[in-house]
């Protein structure tokens, strides 16, 4: 029954390039993450205080991010927007892919975040002799912030497990390297198995790093 | 102009019989899915939630797994993992093994949440009114915990459902693997996508929304 002879030599020969893959992953996942944020607060803003067609816009672009797999948004980036004469290397169909999804995860924690903070404390800065800007950038975004930083975390590492969607498209990320390594020496289980272990630690590393920065933000 | 001879051919009333087939398999693996993830979860959860040694050394980090790798990683590794023990499965049945696991480590975490949502002292008042041990946890736990939980069941639920999408790599011929399939038949990507998108909303967008009624009813 057992007659499957592993054979980890061709992978450790290969680490490096995993590893190397690993970083491009991570470069990815990151990139999207900031262009998510970004947007998805803008879209957050747009969906709380302004009307008609740029409300219906930006409700549109949340619900479909929300509501279709990540795999479809990456096939409509892909052969999609290829269909009407848009083309994009692989790197940047998985970004786009990729901030498409985390803007409008991210719009809707930031929608909660924004309105889990009282109107009073608006009023209150303002009446301080406060402008606008200072009410946003001192008192509202910061308290945000700290309702928002977990759901960021979770996002984040979502965002390196989906980046894996990138095999698909013909994306060298880690998962695609993995596979176009795979497929030259037949070892499939081993690369992957090994490839599973190397995400397991990049999703650790960040869940660690998030903890620690939190502790040093968060001290009072 | 002169015809040219062509392998593609327009897309016609048929495909859509074909994509409705489709469609009903997505419906099927992430039903079945769902269905057993959750029951399985739910144990898990509960194992988590009394917190016996084994279950924290063991059970706990073995579910952390499952939400630290990408899916796509875990049902490539299974399916060539499973022939090496002597076990034949066909993709369906490989897709049902991990998508169940996987949800079942997603719905752990959410059952214990919904256990912990319990406070202690409605507990002892069971227990103290002669309940037994499972009388509490059938007739005060679940009913509580139930309700205090359901909306992120639901959104758990949506996420494997959209997720079965992934088990098209392993040539599970569900929503999307058949408009690719379609795709590169009538090379017409945007209608297809379009169609299989606005499948996975259909289904995606009303449960979420009855989720998130919920939820603003139940909080009040």
């Amino acid at each position: 029954m057992f007659d499957y002879h592993f054979h980890w030599r061709p992978v450790l020969k290969n680490l490096p390039d995993l590893l190397a893959a690993g970083l491009t992953t991570l470069e990815v996942a990151v990139l999207a993450m900031i262009i998510g944020i970004v947007v998805g607060l803008g879209l957050a803003l747009i969906r709380l205080y302004l009307k008609g067609p740029v409300r219906w816009f930006a409700t549109a672009w949340v619900e479909l991010a929300r509501n279709t797999p990540a795999l479809f948004q990456l096939f409509f980036f892909g052969f999609g927007l290829g269909a009407m004469g848009i083309h994009m290397s692989p790197y940047a169909i998985v970004l786009a892919a990729l901030s498409f999804n985390c803007a409008g995860y991210l719009a809707e924690n930031f929608r909660g975040g924004f309105q889990a903070i009282p109107v009073t404390q608006v009023r209150a800065a303002r009446s301080l002799g406060m402008t606008a800007w200072q009410t946003y950038t001192r008192i509202i975004i910061p308290q945000v912030f700290r309702i928002v930083y977990h759901p960021l975390t979770n996002q984040m590492v979502w965002a390196v497990l989906i980046s894996s969607l990138g095999m698909l498209v013909g994306f060298r990320e880690l998962s695609g390297e993995t596979q176009a390594l795979a497929s030259r020496t037949y070892r499939i289980f081993e690369y992957f198995a090994v490839t599973a272990i190397i995400y397991y630690v990049i999703v650790k590393i960040i869940l660690g790093a998030s903890r620690l920065l939190a502790a040093r933000l968060f001290r009072y | 102009m002169e015809p040219t001879a062509s392998f593609f051919f327009d897309f016609r009333i048929s495909d859509l019989w074909f994509l409705a087939e489709a469609a009903w398999r997505t419906l099927l693996i992430s039903t079945l899915s769902i269905t057993i993830g959750t029951a399985l979860g739910v144990v898990f959860g509960w194992m988590l939630f009394e917190g016996r040694w084994a279950a924290v050394l063991i059970l706990g980090p073995l579910l952390d797994v499952f939400r630290s790798v990408p899916l796509i990683i875990q049902l490539v590794l299974f399916y060539n993992f499973a022939p090496i023990i002597g076990l034949i499965l066909d993709p369906f049945l490989s897709g049902v093994v991990i998508l169940s696991i996987y949800c079942a480590a997603l719905v752990a975490n959410v059952a214990r949440g919904g256990m912990e949502a319990v406070s202690p002292s409605m507990r002892r008042a069971a227990r103290s009114l002669g309940m037994s041990y499972w009388q509490d946890l059938r007739y005060v736990v679940l009913p509580i915990g139930t309700r205090a939980v359901f909306p992120s069941w639901v959104g758990v639920a949506l996420g494997v459902m959209k997720d079965s999408a992934l088990v098209s790599v392993l040539g599970y011929v569900e929503l999307l693997k058949a408009s690719q399939i379609l795709i590169t038949r009538t090379q017409e990507p945007l209608l297809i996508l379009t169609i299989a998108g606005a499948f996975y909303f259909a289904l995606s967008y009303p449960i979420s929304r009855y989720a998130a009624s919920l939820e603003k009813r139940w909080a009040s």
